[in-house]
């Protein structure tokens, strides 16, 4: 069932470029890095002491004081960014439409900075000193239940949590809600905040993790030749999709159509990718095939890209495959270079970038590709925005496990 | 004294005004709490006074002033 079109009426974006979409959205255009030494926690025994934090963040902005001490940081922004789309849309939510507006918000590791403190706790003072909000503040649906609670949204709700996919397969998942008729508007996207000792430690034990700490704004280079791994970030994208006659009857601001979700497993590693990129390479092919768009109607690629060797090697050959000559046509850039990778927040992100891209026909650079890597030959938009109209945008999002989720966005037309 | 640190804990963990955390009021029907501030305010009181709140005695502490007795009680 494909009767029903689903647009994009407001965003909300929280990121180490700022807190707001312009604020984040001005820093990317400029091929601003996000990437600083790490304040969240004394780094200096770990390989890598830098992320992209987001700074200047008051939860009690968007959050009543009594409530910001029962959530952990990764819902304070789910429910910042939420906010900012909602307002943005001018979305009314009251009991007349509640039933029919819905939360699918995930995140790919939760409370993991709540777990660390209050684990300190339970052994340094016992269990009796475990708060009775340690629960609700670090599972990974609360995010999407505490944003309901705020708004009174009683659509369906519900949170994926497939690692860095995750703000994706909400947007993608959300979609389909809406396309078969289960409600007319959805608040969807990614949140993340893991910069913890554990989350550093454990990704900086894979060896995933940058560690060009002398330089942290040159740390994110995808597609370079002298990428090392990629580069924590946290914050948060959200945005409001609806169901187009609904959009328009309320006469809401419309910033793109979404048009295909594609989404496939790679049933091959727990964290490489699948050989020649073919999970991600289906993946592509199968939101072009839901929104039935050729791959050269597709202007821009917003890429998972995540300065590691085999992700953007293996992504580059994902698209070669599936774009054929187009490949070498099509824009694609990583906006990780400048924001770091936010995982589960990652394709929320992105998702808004798509829309912002296609709404100014501006596409935001890959930065610090300066020598870009043999077996990486597409046009990455080096280092600098490019202003160019956009029909179409895809966006790609792979995750650990072997997940992957491609959202495509269009220019809307009536 | 203690009178006022404890009506100053619940004012901070409820997040209402001091003023409204009159002897009488209860944390539930007056004071907007829920059964887990309920239980994070006894584990504050515990932390502040460095007292132990058993379960069954917590159960009965509903009002300002019910905290305010037991509290002292336990530090006499």
């Amino acid at each position: 069932m494909k009767g029903r079109r689903v647009v994009v009426t407001g965003l909300g974006l929280i990121s180490p470029l700022g807190v707001g979409v312009e604020k984040s959205w001005s820093g990317l255009l400029q091929g601003r890095s996000g990437i600083r030494g790490i304040t969240h926690f004394d780094a200096s025994l770990f390989a890598t002491r830098i992320a992209g934090e987001v700074d200047g963040f008051k939860p009690e902005d968007y959050i009543e004081p009594k409530e910001v001490k029962k959530m952990d940081r990764f819902i304070h922004f789910g429910v910042a960014a939420s906010t900012m789309a909602v307002a943005d849309a001018g979305l009314k939510i009251d009991e007349n439409n509640a039933a029919r507006v819905g939360v699918y918000v995930g995140a790919g590791m939760g409370g993991l900075p709540a777990i660390e403190h209050y684990h300190k706790v339970m052994l340094e003072k016992g269990p009796r000193r475990i708060t009775p909000f340690f629960i609700p503040m670090l599972i990974i649906n609360l995010a999407a239940g505490q944003i309901s609670i705020k708004f009174g949204a009683k659509g369906p709700n519900s949170a994926p949590a497939t690692a860095c996919a995750t703000g994706s397969h909400a947007i993608g998942d959300a979609f389909k809600v809406i396309q078969r008729g289960d409600a007319d508007a959805m608040i969807a996207g990614g949140t993340e905040s893991v910069i913890t000792p554990m989350g550093i430690g454990g990704f900086n034990a894979m060896k995933a993790l940058s560690t060009r700490n002398d330089q942290p704004e040159r740390a994110s280079r995808p597609f370079d030749r002298d990428r090392d791994g990629f580069v924590m970030g946290e914050g948060a994208g959200i945005m409001i999709i609806e169901e187009l006659e609904h959009a328009l009857a309320r006469g809401a601001k419309i910033y793109a159509e979404i048009a295909g979700y594609g989404l496939t497993g790679d049933a091959y590693h727990i964290t490489s990718p699948a050989p020649g990129g073919e999970g991600a390479a289906r993946c592509m092919s199968m939101a072009l095939k839901d929104a039935g768009m050729d791959p050269t109607e597709v202007d821009y690629i917003n890429a998972h890209g995540t300065s590691t060797k085999y992700g953007d090697e293996l992504e580059s050959a994902a698209i070669k495959s599936v774009f054929k000559e187009h490949a070498y046509k099509v824009a694609v850039s990583s906006t990780k270079s400048m924001t770091g990778h936010l995982l589960g927040a990652a394709g929320g992100v992105e998702a808004v970038i798509c829309a912002l891209s296609i709404r100014d026909g501006m596409i935001p650079p890959t930065i610090n590709l300066d020598n870009p890597d043999p077996e990486c030959d597409l046009d990455y938009v080096a280092n600098k925005a490019r202003k160019t109209d956009i029909r179409a945008a895809l966006s790609n999002s792979f995750g650990f496990g072997g997940t992957n989720a491609c959202l495509l966005f269009k220019k809307f037309s009536n | 004294m203690t009178d006022e640190k404890v009506k100053e804990i619940i004012a901070k963990q409820l997040g209402v005004n001091v003023a409204e955390v009159t002897p009488e009021a209860s944390f539930v029907e007056d004071l907007g709490a829920d059964s887990l501030d309920t239980v994070e305010l006894v584990m504050a009181f515990e932390e502040t006074f460095n007292i132990e709140i058993p379960d069954e005695d917590a159960e009965k502490i509903t009002k300002v002033k019910d905290a305010i007795a037991y509290i002292k009680n336990k530090q006499s």
